[in-house]
């Protein structure tokens, strides 16, 4: 019995006790379910083994989704355990792990993904490609991350879970301070999943720099995939840094050595450095990303090109440049120099200048512009003023003097929570309503997504603006209690209510998805926004091979030129089409990546290499094998084009 | 699959091309790992706490027969590739066979160094210093030790499946990584082995 004594959770309750029953029983259905409808097979054939990055982006998008509702269930909690004062719901251990699994949640798990279902899903369709450079390794890129994802949620029920923070600042995330194995789950789970996703920079930049229709240009290719290789651009640099610090932590809790210690020369203050260096550039691989969904969206939905393509471009690569040059204003209360301090400011609200650009080339791009309300839209008109109040709150705390009265009070988390959701998450779920019916052949309910934005929007608004008055009045954040006589119950009430409105609104998107599946007519031809770029110029739902002719591009909105000016977009006659094999290498090697994390979090050696021999084996495999890939012949191909209504153009 | 005959046979295929841009990136990132780790070696250079400092520990002699061999098989891993453009597939094998052996010189005496390390109290737990040394040589050994394996299934394809596009691709990927090695080492011997001795 011994042996499985490491398994049980340090602080068990009722309701970690009841999350155990609920897993068992939710994995038992769905194992049984898919055995009762005799699914297996065709799970298997048409997505664990697929290497189509359409299907991969569709897989990100609902690990993204579930990831969501994870993170949101934690962020309810808070909100409850802090909604009045001197709350007994949750203990100081149980809310530390709740906010340190919420905040990993939420970046790695979801809003990862997320960008990631995107530039899998458009980037190829908008630079008029049949797939990624590397489809197979774009599928163990996918298979990293959710065997990573995979390992990181089951830590509240096997062993515990992190406590140290989404940040995981050492001594505190050492073993002296964080007992249990919580953090080795942060440490492997993050390293499983990052590998994954500096596979996914190599592989896109290769795509969209060796892969791009004839006529496309750098500068004629579409904003989003613009943003896309930029971040991911931004992934390669940064990423590697990650990986080291999270190497470091991992020996420093299971071997003992010495690098974040406070003794014998160890230095705890590197770990922040390396994380920031790190964490800062990744919250831009988040928005750019973002901030290209906006632009097609704005673009589409006024009816007019792009304001200012260059200065955006521009912008972005300033930013991805700045981006590696700020970190050190996450801990400017942490004994650097004034100068040291200064600098960083400076650099820090430096940002803020390229960012203000494309705030106005969005807002010049609706000037005098023929605006539609439709959702992904209203998702975009509510992102500008909510998020320029982010960014310039933002501004206030890169003052590093003024930063000592803000410094991890509610204030800060007020900050970045006004910059995420509004950019990245309204974002999301813009992109998810644009892109919809291009992959699913249907459009999501408007009216239904009318009630999602407004429910979020002003959701988002009571949730996290009481917190600037809370911080700025002292509220620490982490801080899972507050005596009454403090007031800042109120607020933080207040704050619990718009929690509970964002929470409806998310059930409603969900609503929306079912709701639209059983209702939404489904003759909604390739184009049904009216839009501008290549991704909207083939079929709906988007075939196998993407495009039955390569299209040829002479602007950065050809699909626009060929509605409107009469471009030729499609000429020549039709050709075999090389495509990849499937393979069920990736998936296996994702199992086993999940084996090893798993022994290395419990420091069970002789698992641990049987699992790492076992990826090396894969690799070893994967060198040896011949795939040619196969291919689509004419026939067959003219054949899938008639099924569509028209034929092929 | 079309072959595009003025193009070197490793740049031969569209999928070719591809592979090796998409590992010049790998490398940008690799670039990024090596300067990680460079990094936190000089800020943990002087943290030695109770244990021994870089000029107590660092042996010239092992160094010296690293930095011979392993340059050596940098050069000789670029005529194999020479061999390869030429179409003379013993020629490149024995090179790259040469090259391996190079690689598994250096990885024995970097075997002996590091026990030499043991052996004078430097292990991995020590100190700073210790920690952070060790991380960058055994993550540069490591890609050793990997690139052992992968010359040899490459050595292997070569042997049966002859001078293919695929397999020159695979063998001019496997060079650039290996020059790579080779660059780090470079580094590692100038800023950690000399700066350490001085």
């Amino acid at each position: 019995m011994e042996f499985f004594e490491r398994f049980a959770v340090p602080h068990p309750s009722p309701m970690i006790y009841a999350s155990m029953v609920a897993i068992g029983l939710v994995v038992i259905g769905i194992v049984f379910g898919i055995t009762y409808f005799k699914k297996w097979g065709y799970l298997w054939r048409e997505w664990f083994t697929t290497v189509d990055h359409k299907k991969i982006g569709i897989m990100y998008l609902i690990s993204a989704l579930l990831m969501l509702f994870r993170g949101g269930a934690d962020a309810i909690l808070m909100r409850l355990q802090l909604s009045s004062p001197d709350m007994e719901i949750l203990d100081a251990q149980h809310y530390n792990e709740i906010f340190t699994t919420h905040g990993v949640v939420m970046i790695i798990f979801m809003a990862m993904p997320f960008i990631f279902a995107f530039m899998n899903l458009v980037v190829p369709l908008q630079i008029g490609a049949r797939d990624v450079a590397f489809p197979r390794l774009n599928a163990l890129s996918f298979w990293l991350f959710f065997a990573g994802a995979m390992l990181f949620n089951i830590s509240f029920v096997v062993g515990g879970s992190p406590d140290a923070g989404w940040t995981s600042y050492f001594p505190l995330a050492g073993n002296d301070f964080s007992t249990s194995v919580g953090t080795n789950y942060y440490m492997i789970a993050i390293q499983i999943s990052g590998i994954g996703s500096l596979m996914t920079g190599i592989n896109m930049i290769t795509t969209i720099l060796k892969m791009r229709a004839p006529g496309m240009t750098l500068m004629k290719m579409p904003m989003f995939t613009w943003s896309a290789f930029i971040a991911n651009v931004i992934i390669v640099f940064a990423f590697p840094v990650l990986t080291i610090a999270l190497l470091m932590g991992t020996t420093d809790r299971l071997f003992a050595t010495n690098f974040f210690t406070t003794t014998n020369g160890g230095m705890d203050m590197l770990w922040a450095n390396f994380f920031w260096v790190w964490g800062h550039p990744e919250v831009y691989i988040l928005i750019l990303p973002a901030f290209g969904l906006y632009s097609e969206i704005i673009s589409t939905f006024s009816s007019r090109n792009l304001y200012g393509y260059k200065s955006m471009v521009g912008s972005m690569v300033l930013i991805s440049l700045l981006s590696f040059l700020v970190w050190t204003h996450h801990f400017f209360t942490m004994g650097q120099g004034a100068l040291t301090n200064s600098i960083f400011s400076v650099t820090t609200m430096a940002i803020a200048v390229p960012t203000g650009v494309k705030i106005f080339n969005w807002l010049f791009t609706m000037y005098k512009g023929k605006i539609r309300f439709t959702v992904p839209m209203l998702y975009s008109i509510g992102f500008i003023p909510l998020f320029t109040v982010g960014g310039v709150t933002g501004v206030m705390l890169a003052m590093s003097a003024a930063d000592y009265q803000f410094h991890n009070t509610m204030f800060l988390v007020a900050h970045f929570h006004n910059t995420i959701i509004p950019g990245v998450v309204f974002a999301m779920l813009a992109g998810l309503t644009y892109y919809w019916p291009k992959f699913f052949g249907f459009m999501l309910n408007e009216k239904i997504g009318k009630w999602s934005f407004w429910l979020l929007s002003v959701g988002f608004v009571l949730a996290f603006f009481p917190m600037y008055i809370t911080g700025l009045d002292g509220q620490a954040r982490r801080m899972y209690t507050y005596s009454e006589a403090t007031g800042f119950g109120p607020l933080n009430l207040m704050s619990f209510f718009g929690a509970a409105l964002m929470a409806i609104a998310f059930v409603t998107i969900v609503y929306n998805i079912l709701y639209s599946i059983k209702n939404s007519p489904r003759n909604i031809g390739n184009d049904p926004w009216d839009a501008r770029s290549l991704e909207w110029a083939t079929h709906t739902p988007v075939p196998e091979y993407n495009f039955a002719r390569l299209p040829q591009v002479a602007s950065s909105e050809a699909y626009w030129d060929a509605k409107k000016n009469g471009h030729k977009l499609f000429t020549g006659e039709l050709k075999d089409i090389h495509m990849p094999n499937n393979s069920g290498v990736p998936f296996i090697m994702g199992i086993i990546f999940f084996v090893a994390g798993f022994s290395f979090i419990f420091a069970l050696w002789v698992p641990a290499v049987i699992a790492l021999i076992g990826i090396f084996a894969c690799m070893a495999l994967r060198s040896f094998e011949l795939d040619h890939g196969r291919h689509i012949h004419v026939k067959e191909i003219k054949e899938i084009e008639s099924q569509y209504e028209g034929g092929a153009k | 699959m079309k072959l595009d005959h003025t193009q070197p046979l490793e740049y031969s295929t569209d999928q070719n091309q591809l592979n090796i841009l998409g590992f010049w990136i790998f490398l940008g990132a690799e670039i990024m790992l090596f300067a990680t780790l460079f990094t936190s070696y000089f800020i943990f250079e002087g943290r030695t706490g109770s244990g021994p400092t870089p000029a107590e520990i660092f042996e010239i002699t092992p160094v010296l027969i690293e930095t011979f061999v392993l340059l050596t098989s940098s050069f000789t891993i670029g005529l194999g590739v020479h061999a390869m453009r030429l179409g003379r597939k013993n020629a490149m094998l024995t090179f790259f066979g040469i090259t391996l052996l190079l690689g598994l010189v250096f990885l024995g005496v970097e075997i002996y160094e590091f026990m030499h390390y043991y052996h004078v109290g430097a292990t991995y737990q020590t100190s700073g210093f210790t920690a952070g040394l060790l991380t960058l040589l055994g993550t540069h050994g490591a890609h050793v030790t990997l690139g052992l394996f992968w010359g040899l299934f490459i050595i292997l394809q070569v042997k049966k499946r002859g001078l293919t596009p695929e397999n020159a691709n695979k063998s001019f990927i496997f060079s650039l990584y290996w020059h790579f090695l080779d660059v780090v080492w470079i580094f590692i011997f100038s800023f950690v082995y000399l700066k350490g001795m001085m």
